[in-house]
């Protein structure tokens, strides 16, 4: 049963890895897409607090300077911060679930900071620290744990009763959006009781770390925590499959598309991509698309199905 | 009738899925009634040919099904552009953006309270910008990609002809503003769903509002302009347009056309010719007193700005910028530059970016930062004592939050309105006038009752709102709306709410205040039309 366990933690961050990798290769490999974004774009630097935008300006194709990807992170970075950390969309123009989303997203901040610790710990560990990991790696791994664990029961019971009890949002909730969150609650209630009455320091959880980051398998005998473990990898397997893969999608709806601002300027792959997409086969079945004859993007939009014909015009 | 429709009543056999009546709208602001305007019954021939199933309006005007196999014929035909929709070969302008909508939305409503429509209609259900998007989602979770346990993941749809007929009907309902796209905290585009329903009709099933297609960019593509101005036409109604307002503002000028070499070409919305010749002549005034290098362009499709294919057709889109693009290459102008239409410059300043393939990247501009420019630089005298009227500036959607162009437009109006005062909210978080995506165009099967009791009432509020401190017909005020499509819908609803004879309120552009306050031009350039 320990080594089943083992090989279920595994599976679970393999299929978390490779269904987020897969979902950003798929996202990445689309066509250049038509520029359609919404101001205020944080990189266009003193404008964005107003949401300007270099169009401003005459003859603005003369001023405009690409930034680097690097410079163009760092300007859109305070707002993207703000809004993963704080959920600050959320708490301009949905104040109500704020109050039972925000507990939520960030009891899973914690738990991932919580995790990360685990590992560092582990590490630790590993290397042989005397006394298993330093103390503040230990005191934040307890502060945050539990902290964790309490606030993702308490947003998700709000969310649950939000969905429950708002005839606005329940019509929208598919029965996967109660079993998320009941999913969420019971993962958490079941850590929470493991580590009150099983594994108040985290040491079982961090031993159970080292043997996953060792391969070294140390068995666990404790069947609660073997649930707590299962019930876990099952969470962590099953974010990238759902829409909660926002977690990280979200960079690219962001900075990809509301902030993907960039000219056509002097940009020789833009360019070259535009030329493969004008290339691409048309099939709309619609009479003013479908001309015999034409085929492509570039044929079809550089046919004018209705324009008089030279002949006539004579 | 309903208001508090679920996501299945959609595919229900029932006369229509929702109605708005009159008491459930959104109150404005008194003094004075403006309850709203009476829906008419559509006439019975009208539902007869077409589904009229939505509510009380009719805009797409989808033939009714006869036959059983008609029914599934529309099924089908929806089915298979909802597969191409879904294809880098069909879709590559918008896939990344439909498909991450599609799949990352946490239906947590934050967009809700951002659409004007859904307010102004009291919250009706099937304004909240989630319940077509919902409906979409559903359909292709479930019948397109074949979800493993969809009904458990996504919910379900039942899917017949009704749901097909009333989905394209209500992608109709949406002025895609995408001020719910702005507030989502993921970043779903709701009001691009609306856009790629529209799509899969019109390039799928080859459905589409006849003023949008037939009448719109057909017509275009046929004469030149939508508004059937062929080039003789057009080019005769400009130079009436030069001699009457030559005469009246005592200052001489003529519009140049199709002159090589100019340094800008300016491309107008031609309806501001037929319904708004003040906007041309301003312009022209403008561009001649500051000396500019300019031209007008009498080439197809190049003297009319407007890209109806930007609200329902990729294709359309791409075949009207091309041709705006091919007229400026061909007299070699440095640049183009847009005048006052909102959809004409997001269309070929932002979204042509990426479809003007290399040798057609001509430079493009809004006209707002050069009169701007024009304004400040001295050139031209100015006495912003003849614009000391209440003055408020209405953003058109696409210049402002889809474009970033606040500060120009404001800096001119500051400059020459001594009683500007902004609506709230204004810029990139303004509010659609409700004429946005083709509908002020459109004055059939109650699309004017619509836009003025539902569409247009938020802006409406916030119009009376900018006016608070001088309500009523003693004093005379003035909604800047610099772009054509904003003007046509705010015009008509100054007229069904009878605004000029009870509050003064008139509209125009930014260009007409700028020809108002120069003196070299006679005075009262701008009229309130009870004088």
């Amino acid at each position: 049963m320990s080594t089943l366990i083992y090989v279920v933690a595994y599976l679970s961050i393999i299929v978390f890895l490779a269904a987020a990798i897969k979902k950003i290769i798929d996202y990445k490999k689309k066509p250049i897409h038509v520029r359609w974004e919404l101001y205020p774009v944080p990189h266009e630097g003193e404008r964005a607090a107003y949401g300007g935008s270099c169009l401003e300006d005459v003859d603005w194709w003369q001023k405009y300077k690409k930034l680097s990807a690097t410079k163009e992170l760092m300007m859109d970075l305070p707002v993207m911060i703000q809004e993963i950390l704080f959920l600050k969309a959320v708490w301009e123009h949905n104040r109500r679930l704020w109050y039972v989303t925000y507990p939520f997203h960030l009891g899973l901040y914690l738990m991932i900071s919580f995790i990360g610790l685990l590992f560092l710990g582990a590490i630790f560990q590993l290397a042989g620290y005397s006394g298993g990991s330093p103390a503040i790696i230990i005191a934040l791994t307890n502060l945050l744990g539990p902290m964790s664990f309490i606030l993702v029961i308490c947003g998700a019971t709000g969310l649950l009763h939000r969905r429950l009890n708002d005839s606005g949002l329940r019509k929208y909730s598919s029965s996967s959006h109660f079993f998320n969150l009941g999913l969420f609650i019971f993962t958490m209630a079941i850590s929470f009781l493991t580590w009150l009455f099983l594994d108040p320091g985290f040491t079982m959880a961090r031993t159970f770390m080292a043997g996953l980051i060792s391969f070294g398998l140390t068995p666990v005998s404790s069947p609660l925590f073997l649930f707590q473990v299962l019930l876990a990898s099952l969470v962590i397997a099953y974010i990238p499959l759902t829409h909660m893969s926002h977690l990280f999608m979200k960079y690219f709806l962001y900075h990809d598309i509301r902030w993907g601002d960039a000219v056509n300027i002097n940009s020789p792959e833009t360019d070259a991509k535009i030329g493969v997409v004008l290339n691409y086969p048309v099939s709309w079945a619609a009479s003013h698309i479908d001309i015999q004859g034409k085929t492509t993007w570039a044929e079809v939009a550089t046919f004018n199905p209705v324009a008089e014909p030279e002949t006539a015009k004579e | 009738m309903k208001k508090n429709i679920e996501i299945n009543d959609i595919s229900k056999d029932t006369p229509t899925l929702t109605n708005v009546s009159i008491d459930d709208l959104m109150p404005l602001p008194g003094p004075g009634d403006y309850k709203g305007i009476e829906w008419k019954e559509l006439s019975d021939d009208l539902k007869s040919e077409y589904a009229c199933i939505l509510d009380n309006s009719c805009i797409l005007q989808i033939p009714n099904p006869k036959t059983k196999e008609d029914e599934d014929e529309l099924v089908n035909k929806f089915l298979s552009g909802m597969r191409k929709l879904f294809t880098k070969e069909n879709n590559w302008t918008f896939l990344a953006m439909l498909d991450t909508t599609m799949e990352h939305c946490a239906k947590c409503n934050t967009c809700s309270d951002a659409c004007h429509l859904y307010e102004a209609s009291g919250q009706n259900e099937m304004y909240r910008p989630n319940y077509r998007s919902e409906v979409f989602r559903r359909i292709y979770k479930n019948y397109i990609k074949k979800d493993l346990f969809g009904s458990f993941r996504n919910g379900d749809i039942d899917l017949n002809w009704r749901t097909i007929a009333r989905l394209g009907e209500l992608a109709y309902r949406c002025n895609v503003c995408r001020r719910c796209a702005q507030t989502c905290p993921i970043g779903v585009d709701n009001a691009l769903v609306a856009r790629e329903i529209r799509k899969i009709f019109s390039q799928e099933l080859g459905i589409a509002p006849p003023e949008l297609h037939d009448k719109g960019s057909m017509l275009q593509l046929s004469t030149g302009s939508s508004t059937g101005m062929t080039q003789m036409v057009v080019r005769d109604n400009v130079d009436f347009i030069d001699e009457d307002f030559s005469e009246e503002t005592g200052f001489e000028f003529k519009t140049p056309w199709d002159v090589e070499g100019a340094d800008i070409l300016l491309i107008h919305n031609a309806g501001e010719i037929m319904a708004w010749p003040e906007n041309i002549a301003a312009f022209s005034i403008i561009f001649e007193a500051a000396g500019l290098s300019w031209t007008l362009s009498s080439d197809l499709a190049a003297y009319d700005g407007i890209n109806y294919g930007v609200f329902y057709d990729d294709v359309q889109f791409a075949r009207t910028a091309l041709l705006q693009a091919m007229a400026a290459k061909k007299l070699g102008v440095k640049k183009i530059v847009l005048g006052e239409c909102g959809h004409a410059h997001k269309a070929l300043t932002v979204i042509a970016d990426r479809v003007l393939p290399e040798g057609l990247k001509i430079p493009r501009e809004s006209c707002f930062p050069i009169l701007r420019d024009i304004v400040m630089s001295g050139k031209i005298k100015f006495d912003p004592r003849r614009n000391n009227f209440p003055v408020t500036l209405h953003d058109p959607c696409n210049v402002t939050r889809l474009m970033g162009i606040i500060k120009p437009q404001r800096e001119i109006v500051q400059k020459l309105c001594p009683q500007f005062r902004e609506m709230h909210p204004h810029g990139p978080n303004n509010y659609c006038c409700g004429g946005g995506s083709g509908y002020a165009i459109m004055s059939r099967n109650n699309i004017p009752q619509w836009r003025s009791n539902i569409a247009g009432r938020k802006k409406l509020e916030q119009i009376l709102n900018a006016f608070s401190d001088c309500r009523g017909p003693e004093t005379k005020k003035y909604v800047c709306a610099p772009c054509s499509n904003c003007k046509g819908q705010i015009r008509d609803m100054f007229e069904q709410y009878e605004l000029l004879e009870k509050e003064q309120l008139t509209y125009s552009g930014v260009v007409e205040l700028i020809v108002n306050a120069m003196v070299d031009v006679n005075p009262g350039y701008i009229k309130w039309e009870m004088e």
